[in-house]
């Protein structure tokens, strides 16, 4: 269990190394920086251009170095021989951003934390809706509601989410009266937190986790029954019910242990899609996550602070990968002891 | 000595008089030699047959996409001829009987009043002028796919009236018409992109699978990566390089670029797959012992037999390009104006009071449904079609 461990970490690390690189060439590759679609806007709108603040602001931020010295400034921050001085990703420092003049950790603040609670309700969400049903869909091959659920799951899958979202913003707010847009009700923001304001969260939090799990909820739907309707096909099951076990029993103890492999399995390939999910989301119902941030920062190429947001998701995922797999390894030994992967 | 019997009667014995043709088992009615000898294709096509659901989505989408073709004739309006006097009309009605009486298709008039108290544009049917709505004729102004002028639509409004069949937005443009136009951006969206990813799925998956070894493990590691950056964010990180400055048929290309170029993974993953299993299968070995070229046996006989899968894989993959497009349009990172795709529309329906207003506008997400819903279908009906010998 260890060594397995130690290997999937060594492995998480280049592959941070790699995606960081890859989000720092991307943020990158529009022509021009910030500083000139800076000068582009003052000047249309008539001010004045310090040439002397713009080389010393060039110089800062070493916006005059070629792409890889930046990069190597961004991740790894100055060094003075092998004594680190300061700045760099991996000491937790993301750097500046240039539109809100501020360090991307103080722009940042809250809204990491707050889309960190998202994502982790969402995913929790799409464990409690999904597992019953696909259970019960499974075991209710081909009936009423078995058809009634596959539905639901194809229109959950075919609908955008942000146009779910935005029906249900509105009828949040005629049925429920929720105010619209926002995690919380106004008069808690810029409030220290408290159980009244943790309540307003609370009673926001369900419409974006609603919306941002629901398509993540049918696919895993229809994953969890067809691995559950081919373990309850087998000879096994077959078996122990001609034994004489009750039904509930020989649901449980067998197949349904081993068909929950992939429900921890794919939380790799459902945490991206979440994330994808709540970026636009967040846009439409204004959430104070990361999604309308980085749509800004993108449009304005500031390039720090938009690096950061996707470097932040990856990292996320990465970790969310990470932990999955590790969930894994402990269910099935197979796994841990290396013979061949489980998907 | 043993006596015999004395009247020896004959054994009554049970072979039947009909004549005995020994070979009658492997006899095979004409029916099951059709399906013996029929080759893979004809085989994945009788499996596909039954999937009615299939069948159906392929019909359904063969219609959307033919009448693409067509858009300017089909749709009563141009893409940007505004009609100022109808800013957010409702949809309208089409009536055959007026009083009881048949006159063809027809729509009733607006009346048109401004409520003073909330500022909403009221319209109502005027009930006294029926308007009968015109066929084969004569409209606004078109270039068939930007070459040949023309002026027929197949219907048109009536002479004096308007036709908004799915309503009107905010400079009057008839949605119906629009979503038309965007029909011809968001459907080949999904065909181009998913051909880029094909491509480079076949190629990246093909030389993992082939090679092996370092090259399969460079292949995986990068799929790792790709598939561990959310795919959204890196979409809008990508189409926010797209120079501001590019014309809008160029920012199309470099969109659906952008999908495909992501999206490649699932394939490659899937290519290189099924090719390392193949590799190992008798038919391929036999092939090998008796001479065949590598080429011949990847193009021969590995091709043919992942061929089916990955085509059905690809179909499964194209709901993701219109959605991921719709979303990035939608956000406004996407395509822009003047180029009109289902994204762009729905980028009018962003707030809050278009559903409470003029809910029309969220109108062009009924077809997005429809054609991610019948790509789903084919390509299960496809996925289940692909292994015929099961």
């Amino acid at each position: 269990m260890l060594r397995y461990l130690v290997q999937r970490l060594f492995v998480m690390i280049p592959t941070l190394l790699v995606i960081s690189f890859l989000v720092f060439a991307i943020i990158q590759a529009p022509p021009g920086d910030y500083l000139e679609s800076m000068v582009a806007e003052m000047q249309s709108r008539g001010e004045n251009v310090n040439q002397e603040k713009l080389d010393f602001l060039r110089k800062t931020y070493g916006l005059d170095q070629p792409f890889y010295l930046q990069y190597l400034h961004w991740m790894f921050g100055d060094w003075d021989g092998l004594q680190h001085v300061n700045g760099g990703l991996i000491f937790g420092d993301p750097g500046y951003s240039f539109e809100h003049n501020l360090p991307v950790a103080d722009v940042v603040g809250d809204t990491l934390a707050l889309t960190v609670v998202i994502s982790i309700a969402s995913v929790l969400f799409v464990w409690v809706i999904s597992f019953p049903i696909a259970v019960y869909s499974a075991t209710h091959q081909y009936g009423f509601f078995d058809y009634v659920f596959t539905f639901l799951g194809y229109i959950g899958l075919a609908t955008p989410s942000f146009l779910i979202a935005l029906v249900l913003l509105y009828f949040a707010n005629i049925w429920f009266g929720t105010s619209i847009g926002g995690l919380l009700d106004p008069q808690y923001i810029d409030q220290p937190w408290g159980w009244a304001k943790l309540g307003s969260l609370l009673e926001h939090m369900w419409v974006p986790v609603l919306v941002i799990g629901l398509p993540g909820t049918a696919g895993m739907i229809r994953r969890l029954r067809a691995n559950l309707l081919d373990e309850l096909n087998k000879q096994y099951v077959v078996t122990g019910r001609a034994k004489g076990l009750p039904p509930f029993r020989l649901l449980v103890k067998y197949p349904l242990r081993i068909s929950l492999n992939p429900f921890i399995a794919d939380i790799g390939s459902l945490l991206p899609e979440l994330i994808s999910g709540s970026v636009v989301v967040s846009v439409v119902m204004s959430l104070p996550i990361t999604g309308p941030i980085l749509l800004e920062a993108l449009r304005a190429q500031d390039m720090y602070l938009a690096g950061s947001f996707l470097m932040f998701m990856a990292v996320l995922t990465v970790i969310g990968i990470f932990l999955s797999d590790l969930a894994l390894a402990m269910l099935d030994p197979r796994i841990r002891f290396g013979a061949g992967s489980g998907r | 000595m043993i006596e015999m019997n004395a009247d020896p009667q004959p054994l009554k014995h049970t072979v039947s008089e009909a004549p005995f043709d020994p070979y009658s088992v492997e006899v095979v009615s004409p029916e099951q030699e059709k399906l013996y000898l029929a080759s893979q294709w004809r085989m994945m096509w009788l499996r596909f047959k039954k999937h009615r659901l299939a069948v159906f989505s392929a019909f359904v989408l063969a219609a959307m996409y033919i009448s693409i073709l067509f858009v300017e004739f089909l749709s009563p309006y141009n893409l940007h001829s505004r009609n100022v006097d109808s800013i957010f009309a409702p949809p309208q009605r089409v009536h055959l009987f007026d009083k009881g009486e048949f006159i063809g298709p027809f729509v009733y008039a607006y009346n048109y009043s401004l409520d003073m108290e909330t500022l909403k544009r009221v319209y109502t049917p005027n009930l006294e002028k029926p308007q009968p709505i015109r066929f084969f004729c004569r409209g606004d102004t078109y270039k068939f796919w930007g070459l040949i002028e023309g002026q027929t639509h197949l219907f048109c409004p009536p002479n004096g009236g308007t036709l908004f069949l799915l309503g009107s937005d905010r400079l009057g443009r008839d949605m119906f018409s629009r979503i038309m136009y965007g029909a011809r951006i968001s459907l080949t969206i999904g065909l181009i992109g998913v051909t880029v990813s094909f491509v480079l799925g076949m190629l990246f998956g093909g030389l993992a699978g082939y090679y092996g070894g370092w090259v399969d493990d460079l292949v995986q590691r990068a799929i790792e990566v790709l598939r561990s950056i959310p795919h959204l964010p890196l979409w809008l990180a990508l189409a926010a390089i797209l120079p501001v400055n590019w014309s809008p048929l160029l920012v199309y290309f470099g969109i659906t670029i952008i999908l495909g170029l992501i999206d490649w993974t699932g394939l490659a993953r899937a290519v290189r797959s099924r090719l390392l299993s193949l590799r190992e299968e008798d038919f391929c070995v036999a092939a090998e012992l008796m001479g065949a070229s590598p080429a011949r046996i990847i193009f021969r006989h590995l091709m043919p037999s992942f061929m089916s899968h990955l085509i059905a894989s690809a179909t499964l993959a194209i709901p993701g390009m219109i959605l991921g497009e719709t979303a990035l349009s939608f956000l406004g990172l996407g395509i822009r104006a003047p180029i009109v795709s289902w994204g762009v529309l729905l980028n009018e329906a962003q707030n809050i009071q278009v559903v409470a207003l003029y809910p029309w506008l969220m109108l062009p997400i009924v077809p997005v449904i429809i054609v991610v819903l019948a790509f789903n279908f084919m390509g299960d009906g496809l996925r289940d079609a692909a292994d015929p010998y099961k």
